[in-house]
């Protein structure tokens, strides 16, 4: 049995574990479902109600993908500018680090006067969710390049345009994959938080309602289907990361065979 | 008028510092310094840290400007594009994600006239050079290994083919073999005299390892710091190839006993 099967099979059993052991607490304690449900109670729900649910599901995750897809184009470039040039990242940075340290609830109202309720400031507010860790990794990855590597290429007479393609961005492509797969869960965050202020469609306003009609097992329901977007957008970053950037794990690889 | 151009046909130079002194500061880098460097030639730059050696590396390649004075290189003061150098430093810098074969072939597509053909000729004319050289030395196996699967030694080798494939017509070594073991450092010795043997470009070699400037020099300038200046030019005429036997014969070590005490009085004057 090779060894990361084994690895898969520790994490399977633990997540079953995790849900049997939630089942027969909740069983054994007597704990009302408008609580916690059960995890059958919750999963029941979740097959009933699918099909009504699928318009919800489709609409949280494109107004995700959108935000995202907007935060990793502004985060990059961002990012590229702050990591290549000095002034430049000391005359932003200080102005970046106050943006992202309002709490991002507080700028839903604003975009909800400005665009109304619906999907668009679900797209912003994902958008402001998840542009900074790629920001703060873009840069970061691009100030580790070699100076004597750079002296090479200059001498060479190659130009900033140059060194940022050929060095900087594929040097910088394995810290960009880590902020992408904060980046997206973020994203999720930032959509469903919009979501339930001011929607009227998306899983997070499913929850909202469901909860005040104490339909609490709808409201796990939406939660695991979060959960599991979640999971999926997490797993794909990881495959295409294995991809693109597999010079950087080599090494352990080679270490544990 | 004709005197200049006497000088010029007889011996071309590939460097010329002329009263070029470099300060950073308060501090004097390195004072006025003469300096001819004649093409084809192998300049050892010998000296303890701190002396200048690595400023006057830096003001061949351009990347450096001198405070005062003038440097000439190829014939024409350095601009800020200076063209056609080769460079290596002591950290091999090969990029961790291409193979050796794609890290040796990146200055070609960076430099011209290279550089307009890349696309058409990266998989026929620009890898078999490429092949060539990694051939030359002894790396021919390893062409599509990445960084990490070579040792200490097998990637200086790398880095000295990439400083090298552009053919350029002016070398500048920093301390290359400085972080190798002796015996893998003897043996680069070896590889660059072929290399600089068979090509015979310009080379600029900064070490502090009088050894090392004695085996590939063909002159030897020993600088001194506080503040910078070079002290001591020796030509160096043993016959090539040289081997690392020859290093404990009579003359090589009275060379070097002689150059160690030059520096040993400079020391102490400061």
């Amino acid at each position: 049995m090779s060894y990361t099967f084994r690895r898969r099979l520790g994490a399977a059993a633990l997540i079953v574990a995790f849900f049997a052991l939630w089942e027969v607490l909740c069983l054994a304690l007597g704990v009302s479902d408008l609580i916690v449900p059960r995890p059958s109670q919750i999963f029941a729900t979740l097959v009933e109600r699918f099909p009504v649910l699928i318009p919800h599901i489709v609409q949280t995750l494109w107004t995700t993908m959108i935000g995202f897809g907007l935060g990793v184009v502004v985060g990059v470039a961002i990012g590229a500018l702050i990591g290549t040039s000095r002034t430049a990242y000391d005359t932003c940075y200080p102005l970046l680090i106050g943006f992202s340290s309002i709490p991002k609830v507080a700028v839903v109202p604003i975009f909800v006067l400005w665009f109304g309720a619906g999907p668009i400031p679900a797209v912003l507010t994902a958008l402001v969710m998840c542009f900074f860790p790629i920001v703060v990794n873009i840069a970061t990855g691009l100030a580790t390049t070699e100076p004597e590597l750079e002296d090479v290429l200059k001498s060479l007479g190659a130009s900033k345009l140059d060194l940022l393609l050929n060095v900087g961005l594929p040097r910088t492509m394995p810290f960009f994959f880590a902020s992408l797969k904060i980046a997206a869960t973020f994203a999720f965050v930032g959509t469903v938080l919009a979501e339930t202020v001011a929607s009227n469609k998306g899983i997070g306003n499913v929850m909202m309602s469901a909860s005040s009609n104490f339909d609490v097992p709808l409201v796990f329901a939406g939660l695991f289907i979060l959960a599991f977007l979640g999971v999926a957008l997490y797993v794909l970053f990881s495959l295409v990361e294995g991809r693109v950037v597999g010079w950087a794990n080599r090494r352990s690889d080679i270490a544990s065979t | 008028m004709d005197f200049h151009l006497q000088d010029t046909t007889a011996e071309r130079n590939a460097v010329v510092l002329s009263q070029a002194s470099v300060a950073f500061g308060d501090t004097q880098a390195l004072q006025p310094t003469d300096l001819r460097i004649p093409e084809g030639e192998f300049l050892a730059l010998v000296g303890p840290s701190g002396c200048g050696k690595s400023t006057i590396l830096r003001l061949a390649s351009g990347l450096l400007k001198p405070s005062s004075g003038a440097v000439i290189v190829g014939g024409r003061e350095v601009a800020a594009k200076a063209l056609r150098i080769g460079m290596a430093f002591q950290n091999p810098t090969l990029l961790p994600w291409l193979t050796i074969e794609k890290n040796v072939m990146l200055p070609l597509k960076i430099v011209q006239p290279f550089r307009q053909k890349f696309r058409a000729k990266k998989r026929g004319e620009y890898r078999d050079r490429v092949h060539a050289l990694l051939d030359d030395v002894g790396l021919s196996k390893f062409a599509n290994h990445y960084p990490w699967q070579l040792s200490g030694g097998m990637l200086q080798r790398a880095n000295l083919c990439r400083a090298l494939i552009h053919e350029p017509s002016l070398l500048l070594l920093d301390e290359p073999f400085g972080a190798l073991d002796q015996f893998t450092r003897e043996e680069l010795w070896g590889t660059m005299q072929d290399l600089w043997q068979k090509r015979r470009p310009t080379v600029i070699l900064v070490t502090h390892d009088l050894k090392e400037a004695g085996f590939l020099g063909t002159r030897i300038c020993v600088m001194c710091a506080r503040p910078g200046r070079i002290i001591d030019d020796s030509p160096v005429d043993f016959p090539r190839p040289r081997t690392v036997a020859m290093t404990f014969e009579p003359d090589f070590v009275a060379l070097n006993q002689r150059l160690r005490e030059r520096i040993i009085a400079a020391r102490s004057e400061t």
